[in-house]
């Protein structure tokens, strides 16, 4: 057994309950995803299905001309299998419109302005759709940043990010959702043959186990080295986490009154309604 | 004692009173129709949890219009309500009022208050000063505000004052889903304490939280009432708004504590003694 192992029923039961609830207090009962054919979108589809119900639920598949082709194929699997409204938009010419004009070469830019295009779709739909922009991120890419600011990190509500990897890969199973997502090795596909766990350096297993460790149990980077972690991996991970610190806060605000919004002007968001 | 007790396990709205008066008034009827003696809301019931700045905001005077309905009502009803306290001397307080008779019996103000890591009342709130147990027509009650009972000296004072019932509201956060048990952690936690207090008390304890969700913090629920051989007499299973009904009674306290007569055993001049030795700072720092 995986001491990370969640009951799956209960998460699922509080995950449709979180969005109902916090969609239903701004009045809210439709709901907009990107759907990407991985898993994380997949499940985040899933909640969102049963808490508004499938024909509230807009999937957007959002491919660029160097998409790979099962990508956007594995998505229409998620949307016949739980029977939600989805519409493709090809984001190719937007996403050139800038990157061929100004000369963007570099991949790393290239993937950013398309994270960035897609939550320009998304939340330009959810104006039409009337629904929320739920958000796909789980708690193993939010810690170690692994996403782009404003562009897949953007949402309204996330029901996934307080899951490690493992774990939404066992909601996926549990929800029945297509094998071929919930099997395929993940990638942001922002470029040919990218895959997370290459591109990071190390497996989503090992860096949940880490992180569980480190953030939830509170253990010392010393105290991970004994466990047997090497120390070049605590090290990268411990790093990476706190780098990132900048992409999980609202950006910050020069203090120079007496009550600064975020500093000490504090209220929840549902504060009024 | 003989207490027909509804421990009304509601969902407040945040910072909005008026609706939280509405829905309490209505659980109060309930209550009243089904001629129960007693009926027990959450930990800031009238307010919502998660306040923050508006805690100042949405504080209410024990005299105010807003309680005067509660008192009102409380003419049918014995009723304990959570919010927050605007005292005389300005400050806020994380507050429970008994309200019997029409009258205020009894305020209780949270005495540890809780800033750790999610939680942050330390800031928002000043902190109670004393635990008191009182007589209601209904019994002896000692009240305590959800982290008062993670500090084991809180119901412990209540047991000395030889009360029949500890009444025990929160509105704690449900959390924990791993597989080692299975519901939420949170739960288990709270039924553990509760379970080993009325077994170590021999006291009734009736605990109430609430449910709902604020800005991604689900609240747990899991109200229920333990009686004083520490097993559980009534429950709301779930995270959904609820009540339940429960009777206390005084043949159970007297049974247990014939059992196994821990009160008239407790002997509090050595602790007396002890903690003096304890408080006196003579004692080598950890």
């Amino acid at each position: 057994m995986n001491r990370l192992d969640i009951q799956p029923q209960l998460v699922e039961d509080i995950l449709v309950r979180f969005l109902r609830v916090e969609a239903g207090k701004f009045g809210f009962t439709r709901a907009v995803l990107g759907l990407s054919g991985g898993v994380d979108s997949a499940v985040s589809c899933a909640l969102a299905a049963k808490a508004f119900g499938p024909k509230n639920v807009l999937a957007v598949m959002m491919p660029y001309k160097t998409s790979h082709a099962d990508s956007e194929g594995d998505a229409r699997k998620v949307v016949t299998k739980l029977g939600l409204e989805s519409r493709t938009i090809d984001i190719s010419r937007m996403a050139d419109a800038y990157v061929d004009t100004y000369d963007v070469g570099d991949r790393v830019r290239r993937g950013n302005v398309m994270a960035r295009c897609r939550m320009i779709v998304l939340y330009d739909l959810s104006v039409e759709w009337r629904g929320l922009v739920i958000g796909t991120s789980n708690k193993t890419e939010i810690l170690l940043g692994y996403s782009t600011q404003f562009g897949d990190a953007a949402s309204a509500l996330n029901p996934l990010g307080d899951m490690y990897k493992h774990q939404v890969y066992q909601l996926a199973r549990h929800m029945d959702l297509p094998k071929a997502v919930v099997d395929k090795a993940p990638s942001a596909d922002l470029f040919a043959g990218q895959t997370d766990e290459a591109e990071l350096g190390f497996t989503y297993a090992e860096a949940d186990r880490l992180l569980d460790l480190l953030v939830d149990q509170r253990y010392s980077p010393d105290e991970l080295v004994g466990e047997g972690f090497d120390a070049e991996f605590v090290a990268k991970v411990t790093r990476r986490i706190a780098m990132n610190q900048y992409k999980r806060i609202p950006p910050v605000i020069a203090k120079l009154s007496e009550r600064t919004v975020n500093h000490d002007f504090r209220y929840l968001r549902s504060w009024g309604h | 004692m003989d207490c027909r007790v509804v421990l009304a396990q509601i969902e407040p709205t945040l910072g909005n009173v008026p609706a939280n008066i509405d829905t309490h008034v209505r659980e109060i009827r309930a209550a009243i129709d089904a001629r129960a003696d007693l009926v027990v809301f959450p930990e800031l019931s009238l307010t919502g949890y998660f306040l923050k700045d508006q805690t100042s905001e949405v504080a209410l005077e024990v005299d105010s219009d807003e309680l005067g309905t509660i008192a009102d009502l409380s003419r049918h009803i014995s009723i304990v309500v959570g919010f927050a306290e605007r005292g005389r001397d300005g400050r806020v307080y994380n507050s429970i009022a008994f309200f019997e008779d029409g009258e205020l019996l009894e305020l209780h103000r949270k005495v540890h208050l809780v800033h750790y890591g999610m939680f942050d009342e330390g800031r928002d709130f000043a902190p109670g000063e004393r635990f008191r147990a009182f007589e209601s027509k209904h019994g002896r009650f000692g009240l305590l505000i959800c982290e008062d009972m993670w500090h084991v000296g809180s119901s412990w004072l209540h047991f000395l004052s030889n009360v029949d019932a500890l009444i025990v509201v929160s509105s704690g956060p449900g959390r924990g889903v791993t597989e080692d048990e299975s519901g939420l952690r949170s739960t288990h936690v709270w039924n553990k304490i509760h379970d080993t207090l009325a077994l170590l008390y021999q006291t009734w304890i009736v605990y109430v939280n609430r449910v709902g969700s604020e800005d991604g913090i689900l609240f747990g629920g899991g109200s229920r009432v333990v009686g004083p051989d520490g097993r559980e007499t009534a429950v709301i299973a779930g995270l959904d708004p609820g009540r339940v009904e429960a009777r206390l009674d005084s043949d159970a306290l007297r049974r247990a504590r014939v059992a196994t007569p821990l009160r008239r055993d407790e002997k509090p001049w050595i602790i007396a003694r002890e903690l003096a030795r304890l408080s006196s700072g003579a004692q080598p720092q950890p």
